[in-house]
């Protein structure tokens, strides 16, 4: 414990690491992302990644009507094509949660919540941890926190530390996914560091961004986090679940990141329950890129719903 | 020591003609080049052969731009095609060389082309604000109501230029195409690769927004049967297709209600001729929107 600003804390130091060699992860990211997949293993891929997406509606104009569309193509994402999964979870702001519980009742896709203050996490704890019990509440399966990134980088690691750890709690039965938001911590080393802070704190999911800033997942970020996973797994086989999200558009973007996870943590993460895909746009893509696959023709958005 | 350039000495830069999507010259994904040879058999240039997925790149930056074109005043599309025949003209003489040099015309025949292509696309640049007047109608109707008809854009388009005229045949079927606020990816055969590209830098320079105008080289027989299926095109226009191409065409575009028009292929000078610019060039990409509207107000 430590005393900050007159409040007691725990104390939580950055482990003493070697740099990463900013360099290497990215020669790495675009290796694997140069893998080629093709039929069945391809086909297979585009199903899974389905499975795998947080459809998300995050905008100041969502309304119940937008949210019980989003929910409905979430539960059947192509109409007439039963061997297309639901989406593994549909993400609203917590005033919609209720709304989207309902329309999804009974259909095993999960209900995630944006919390503590989303996007930006500037509030005070009371208030966040009050908006996540109300959240989880009202219906929700799953919390995406975001962390304070001003007492991150202001080296004040104890109060992130302490905020997620207090989330946890707070979420109860709910699962806590810890958005880092890496477009604004800088580098690789910051990256690498919040992943185990937040793996420490207690968080069952770490993801990348929060869609609202630029850049959002890359590639080379996302392997950063993966292998602070696996490194974690080794020391304690604990599992913890990977969420890239913002600015994954394409099936091909989708496809390399689940070589990315396979190549890095192996089969048992190949699954909804331990890897998401945040995205909005993305799943029209991978709907276009299974129907060419069934038509032998290249499909056209406007045989697909909400954009 | 004597520099190069004293001696006349230089390396020669040879040009490898790439393709035009979304106003970049990529290379083929495929990596599939083409040694085009002039008829004595010399090397001219490496072209490219476009594969089925450069042309789904392409309808995908047409689509992107489609909106965008249709969208802009009829009077600044008319400015910007204005604008790519002033880009030709200041770079006739490279032209009508690459005709020469890589296309085996006469001098005379080239510098033709050139200029019977530069007319045509100042004819339909004077068209783009013209068509909805012309074409446009506010028709009689048996009640208090007014009732009007204005021709829009069909959307994204994707022609077939012939065998027989690589420049004005080209530009004969692309400026009636975007003259009326269409996005367009044209296929070329290989071998007209030099001065499509020229053409396709005429293009990039011209102010038109990227995608407004895809350029391909590459066989037709690979690349039709795909455009005909493709669920995003929303026209296809094709010149001098053989009877078996123009069933598979009309069979695949029937799936997706794509229009079709066809022509005869003809060699440059019959291109010239002016029946073969006309309003009726552009009218098959065209849809009539027809609106009913309260009278009074």
């Amino acid at each position: 414990m430590s005393v900050h600003n007159g409040v007691v804390r725990s104390a939580y130091h950055p482990p003493a690491w070697k740099a990463v060699d900013a360099v290497a992860v990215e020669a790495r990211a675009a290796a694997l992302g140069t893998r080629s997949i093709k039929k069945a293993a391809k086909l297979q891929g585009l199903l899974l990644a389905v499975s795998m997406i947080d459809l998300t509606t995050l905008e100041g104009a969502d309304t119940p009507g937008k949210v019980r569309d989003l929910c409905a193509k979430a539960m059947r994402p192509l109409p007439g094509r039963s061997d297309i999964p639901s989406t593994g979870a549909v993400c609203v702001y917590p005033p919609l949660v209720a709304v989207a519980k309902e329309a999804l009742a009974g259909s095993g896709v999960k209900v995630a919540a944006v919390a503590t203050y989303f996007p930006s996490g500037q509030g005070d704890l009371a208030m966040k941890l009050d908006e996540v019990r109300r959240t989880v509440e009202a219906g929700a399966d799953e919390i995406d926190m975001v962390i304070d990134r001003r007492a991150f980088l202001m080296g004040d690691y104890a109060k992130v530390f302490d905020e997620i750890a207090a989330t946890v709690e707070a979420c109860g039965p709910a699962h806590l996914k810890v958005i880092l938001e890496t477009g604004e911590l800088q580098t690789y080393d910051k990256v690498r560091f919040a992943s185990q802070l937040a793996i420490d704190a207690g968080a069952h999911f770490i993801k990348t961004s929060t869609g609202k800033v630029q850049p959002a997942a890359t590639l080379p970020v996302t392997l950063v986090m993966l292998e602070v996973i696996r490194e974690h797994y080794f020391k304690t086989g604990k599992m913890v679940g990977m969420k890239p999200a913002g600015g994954i558009r394409t099936a091909k973007d989708a496809l390399k990141y689940l070589v990315m996870v396979n190549e890095t943590l192996g089969d048992a993460w190949m699954s909804p329950d331990w890897f998401r895909l945040g995205a909005s746009v993305l799943l029209n893509d991978l709907l276009m890129q299974l129907e060419k696959e069934r038509l032998g023709a290249y499909d056209s958005l406007r045989y697909h719903t909400l954009g | 020591m004597k520099t190069p350039a004293q001696t006349n000495m230089r390396l020669t830069v040879a040009k490898t003609y790439k393709l035009f999507i979304g106003g970049a010259f990529p290379r083929t994904e495929s990596g599939r080049s083409v040694a085009l040879r002039n008829r004595s058999g010399e090397f001219v240039a490496n072209a490219s052969r476009a594969s089925r997925k450069d042309l789904r790149e392409a309808v995908v930056a047409a689509r992107k731009a489609a909106e965008g074109w249709a969208g802009r005043t009829a009077y600044l599309r008319s400015q910007i095609l204005y604008r790519a025949a002033e880009m030709m003209e200041s770079r006739r003489e490279s032209l009508t060389a690459t005709l020469v040099k890589a296309h085996g015309k006469t001098a005379k025949a080239a510098e033709a082309e050139v200029s019977a292509s530069i007319d045509r696309l100042v004819w339909y640049a004077g068209w783009c604000d013209k068509l909805t007047q012309v074409l446009g109608n506010q028709n009689p109707v048996a009640g208090p109501f007014f009732n009007m008809s204005s021709p829009e854009a069909t959307g994204v388009v994707v022609l077939f230029a012939g065998e027989s005229s690589p420049l004005l045949g080209l530009v004969s079927i692309v400026a009636p195409v975007i003259c009326g606020g269409n996005a367009v990816v044209a296929c070329s055969p290989i071998a007209h690769a030099p001065i499509v590209i020229d053409f396709a830098e005429v293009l990039a320079t011209s102010d038109l927004p990227a995608g407004v105008v895809n350029l391909l080289t590459g066989n037709r027989d690979e690349l039709l049967p795909t455009a005909a299926a493709h669920r995003d095109i929303d026209a296809i226009g094709a010149v001098g297709l053989s009877m078996e191409e123009q069933v598979l065409l009309e069979g695949g575009a029937s799936a997706t209600i794509k229009r079709v028009w066809l022509d005869a292929d003809r060699t440059s000078s019959a291109w010239a001729v002016a029946d073969h610019q006309s309003l009726y060039r552009i009218t098959p990409f065209l849809e009539v929107k027809t609106s009913w509207h309260p009278m009074g107000l």
